[in-house]
């Protein structure tokens, strides 16, 4: 149904022996936002600088809308991009910074002007196009390297962390409000981020990066809640993990703190006896007071923390332990430290990675 | 990207080229001395002349009075401005780049009108006084370079913190800046005082008018009596210029890692 | 760094207001005590400063208004309408300019290909090591190397003989304007490249791409963001470079004796013998010089606040 706008088709970079991207392929449709997702190192910007035209790929092949654009300068490819650093020039104003692009593409200035106007407008700093960088705090400096960026039009934009140098508040509004924009102009994006909320948040796609390899390519439903691999799982969002062993293979059924459970998720690789992981995200984890689940265990609470509309609680289980978030209730106290608990958690949430 | 590189390795040839022909050629000139071939007579003809080793350790010596004097002057004062008086740094600043604007012999001439033997401080009245002069005009000409040395020294340092530290353990400020600052900015202060003998030890127009026979006015003689000497001399002089920058650079490594800039 | 105007450095970091009063004790007591280790620590500067750059540098400037009985003339400053001093003047000037341009314009290129030319590593520490001692390698001895190396019996001057070319027939002397002026830029380019160089690193990677990715070539990011970021200080450097061939004496009076009269060298020679036949003119010549670099000087100044308000 959507229409292919960027193809990545087997891209391979290596620095100095170091193979940093390791044959990705990835497909975005047109008008997506796509996050690249992944911690330090694990080649996010690399991939976007190819795109750019920065860095040459060493194999492998970058369509945009169905054309190699691997032959193209990066001043020819009509990319737009923003920078971790605003990267926003010192010596214009922002009227300036915003215009060099069509001043650039030889439009006239009238037009330039009505542009000018225009972005201004839409990044909310109407009035401020005399202004220059340095009399700019680091939320305004980047809308405007984001308007300089969306200015002439490119067919496409990346941006590079474009928040991680601003403080959290101003991050928040600040992705809502590039991706509201995004949506306004129906421009193909690629975010790059570390910042899991952040991709989980704004994207319509996130793809999972690690060590130069692809994980996962998913909605962010998807990538939460059905993460497909251990790296995922554990990358993105907090996880809990129980140690089990297998009981019965055939019968999917494991024995975890002296009770047998059946687990859907068991591959049908486990044998019997065989030591598994079964893992779940803390809101799978409820206080059984009253609660059916099929899996019931006793604890004690070991830490409580409380984050606002929910409070996250550390059950300590024996030779186990997990983190529950349970919904902050005005009218009941969270239980003390220390306190005995019974917890319930639905076998059809527990996934179980492989070691 | 491809001709941009090409044009960076022509423009870096070209410029090698007008710095490194001069020296090849003065080189090849001060061996040229004899009419067989090339001998190294010309330098055993400096060598060996009573007035170069004379004029040489004259200038050493000067040198040497001009770096400690200078930073005697410097020091204190920049220590000050950092800690006591940032509102000040500009002044100072100014005043410490001055020498970079007025010409030396705009200096000297100064001098010879203000310190005359009719003045009412007649250091040109005695050889001594005249020594005292000539060191204080290089303490001048070498001010911008080590009040640069010794404020970059001091800034890589956190003076602040340390004056606090050492005003809690009682100490005076004389103390404070002779056992805290003064070893922390030894390699600055270092740079500083090479600095200033490779502007001293080459000068002319300042000695030469107070009629000092320094190196550079004993290589200007040579040069007006001579021919292939002056080559040796030139030789002399960049070797020993390049052995005060060098120890600069060497001292550089052993400079607080925060002086780094990358 | 030496740039003559970047006197307020952004790392001084705030202005103090003043001694704090700390806890304890009699708290004038300790204000004087504080009182009077500043002024021994400032006092030595502010003499010196006083004796051996501001004062004697006043002195020639009230001497050229003085006639010899120290009475208020203008006529010392009239005289230096006298063509042969106006004619030093020019070519003093012609000389500086000339060298600074020259050199603040190839040392620039020099500086931008070892620095953002992708050339190997080594060579921007060596160029800059080598920069550091050129700049320094001025006066009698640099003199020496050029006769050596384009004195009429020169190295390059007898090789292109050899090659059949005759450098002097075609009209060149190094006791020439042009001989000088070459000359000069051997410290002009190195004190160029060791001033610019903090200058272009401090031009963000991140200008060039974005720029690029709006679609600029790299001859206009130049243009439109790379020099008009330098400029504050490539004009700054182009008067320090202008007072420093100004000034300079000891390579010119090696090199040409005095068949080429630039100021300085009239102005030492007036001090040795008062070949002008007055004390007076002699005080009007270093005035002169003086008005000159600092005029270099304010103009600079002027064009860098009105044409760099982006400047913080
Ligand atoms: N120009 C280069 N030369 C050599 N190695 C490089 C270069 N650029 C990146 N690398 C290396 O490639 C790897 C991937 O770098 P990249 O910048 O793509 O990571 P990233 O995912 O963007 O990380 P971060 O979140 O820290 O920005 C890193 O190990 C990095 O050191
Ligand atoms: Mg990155």
């Amino acid at each position: 149904m959507a229409e292919e706008f960027l193809r990545i088709d087997k891209l391979v970079k290596t620095f100095g022996g170091n193979q940093v991207v390791k044959g990705v392929d990835l497909s975005f449709n047109k008008g997506e936002f796509v996050s690249l997702l992944g911690p330090s190192g694990c080649g996010k910007t690399t991939i976007l600088r190819m795109i750019a035209g920065f860095e040459r790929p060493d194999s492998g092949r970058i369509l945009v809308e169905g054309k190699d654009i691997s032959g193209l300068a990066p001043n020819q490819r009509k990319i737009g991009m923003v920078f971790q650093a605003y990267a926003l020039f010192p010596n214009m104003n922002v009227a300036d910074n915003i215009g060099f692009g069509l001043k650039i593409a030889g439009m006239p200035k009238p037009q330039r002007e009505a542009r000018i106007e225009e972005m201004l407008q839409l990044i909310g700093l109407s009035g401020y196009g005399k202004r220059y960088p340095f009399e700019l705090s680091g939320g305004q400096q980047q809308r405007v390297a984001l308007a300089r960026a969306l200015a002439p039009s490119p067919r496409m934009l990346l941006l590079d962390e474009p928040l991680s140098a601003l403080d959290a508040k101003i991050r928040v509004s600040l992705r809502e409000q590039i991706r509201q924009i995004q949506r306004e102009l129906g421009i193909t994006t690629v975010f790059v981020t570390h910042d899991q909320e952040e991709a989980l948040s704004i994207s319509d796609r996130i793809v999972v990066l690690n060590t130069g390899n692809v994980e996962q390519f998913g909605q962010p439903f998807e990538i939460y809640n059905r993460p497909q691999t251990r790296f995922v799982a554990t990358f993105v969002g907090t996880l809990n993990t129980l140690n089990a062993t297998v009981a019965d293979a055939g019968a999917k059924t494991v024995t975890l703190g002296g009770t047998t459970v059946t687990i859907p998720a068991l591959p049908a690789s486990a044998r019997n006896g065989e030591a598994v992981a079964l893992t779940m995200r803390p809101e799978a984890v409820s206080l059984a007071n009253g609660a059916t689940r099929d899996i019931v265990l006793d604890g004690k609470v070991a830490e409580v923390s409380f984050l606002g509309s929910v409070i996250r609680l550390k059950v300590d289980l024996g030779d186990n332990a997990v983190n529950l978030d349970t919904f902050n209730d005005q009218r009941t106290p969270p239980p003390a430290h220390g306190a005995p608990v019974r917890i319930g958690i639905a076998s059809s949430d527990v996934l179980v990675l492989e070691r | 990207m491809k001709p941009a590189k090409l044009w960076s390795w022509i423009i870096f040839a070209f410029g090698a080229a007008y710095f490194i022909v001069p020296l090849l050629a003065t080189f090849e000139f001060s061996l040229r001395i004899r009419r067989e071939g090339y001998t190294f007579d010309a330098y055993t003809s400096v060598f060996s002349d009573g007035r170069f080793q004379a004029s040489f350790s004259y200038s050493l010596l000067i040198g040497v009075c001009a770096i400690i004097v200078g930073l005697l002057i410097v020091v204190p004062a920049a220590y000050y401005v950092r800690l006591r008086a940032p509102h000040l740094r500009p002044i100072i600043e100014f005043i410490t780049l001055l020498p970079l604007v007025i010409p030396a012999i705009i200096l000297v001439f100064g001098y010879i009108r203000m310190y005359n033997t009719s003045s009412a401080l007649p250091l040109l009245g005695t050889n001594l006084g005249t020594d005292i002069l000539l060191t204080l005009a290089y303490v001048a000409l070498a001010l911008p370079y080590m009040y640069r040395a010794v404020d970059t020294g001091l800034r890589t340092i956190d003076v602040q913190t340390l004056t606090e530290a050492a005003n809690i353990l009682g100490a005076n400020q004389a103390t404070i800046i002779a056992k805290v600052i003064f070893p922390n900015i030894i390699v600055a202060v270092l740079s500083g005082a090479f600095l200033t003998l490779a502007i001293v030890i080459g000068e002319f127009t300042i000695a030469s008018l107070l009629n000092r026979q320094v190196f550079g006015v004993y290589m200007q003689n040579v040069g007006a009596n001579r021919a292939f000497e002056p080559a040796a001399l030139a030789v002399i002089s960049f070797v020993i210029t390049w052995g005060a920058m060098g120890m600069i650079q060497l001292l550089a490594r052993f400079a607080p890692k925060t002086a780094r800039r990358d | 760094m030496t740039n003559v105007s970047s006197v307020a450095d952004p790392a001084a970091g705030p202005v103090s207001t003043g001694p704090a009063v700390r806890v304890g004790g009699n708290p004038f007591r300790f204000f004087t005590r504080l009182r009077l280790g500043d002024i021994i620590a400032i006092a030595p500067f502010i003499i010196f400063a006083l004796l051996f750059l501001l004062i004697p540098t006043l002195g020639l400037v009230v001497g050229a208004f003085q006639d010899p009985q120290g009475n208020f003339t203008l006529q010392n400053v009239m005289d230096l309408a006298t063509p042969q001093i106006a004619a030093s003047f020019w070519i003093s000037i012609r000389v500086s300019v000339t060298s600074a341009v020259l050199g603040a314009a190839i040392g620039l290129a020099i500086a931008l290909a070892i620095i953002r030319g992708k050339l190997p590593s080594g060579i921007r520490s060596t160029v800059m090591t080598f920069s550091g001692v050129a700049s320094q390698f001025a006066g009698i001895p640099l003199s020496f190397a050029f006769l050596a190396t384009l004195g009429r019996l020169g190295l390059v001057t007898v090789l292109l003989k050899f090659a059949g070319f005759d450098l002097y027939k075609s009209g060149f002397n190094l006791l020439s304007f042009w001989g000088l002026t070459i000359t000069y830029l051997y410290f002009q380019i190195p004190l160029m490249i060791l001033i610019i160089a903090p200058a272009i690193d401090g031009l963000k990677k991140e200008w060039g791409e974005a720029a690029a990715t709006l679609g600029a070539t790299n001859g206009q990011f130049w243009r439109y963001i790379g020099l008009p970021v330098l400029w504050p200080n490539l004009l700054g450097t182009l008067s320090l470079l202008f007072a420093n061939a100004f000034g300079a004496i000891a390579t010119a009076y090696a090199l040409t004796g005095s068949s080429l009269n630039i100021v300085p060298i009239l102005l030492y020679a007036q001090i040795r013998g008062d070949v002008l036949h007055n004390p007076g003119l002699g005080a009007a010549l270093a005035l002169g010089m003086i008005v000159i670099t600092a005029l270099a000087n304010i103009v600079y100044l002027v064009i860098r606040t009105r044409a760099e308000r982006w400047l913080k």
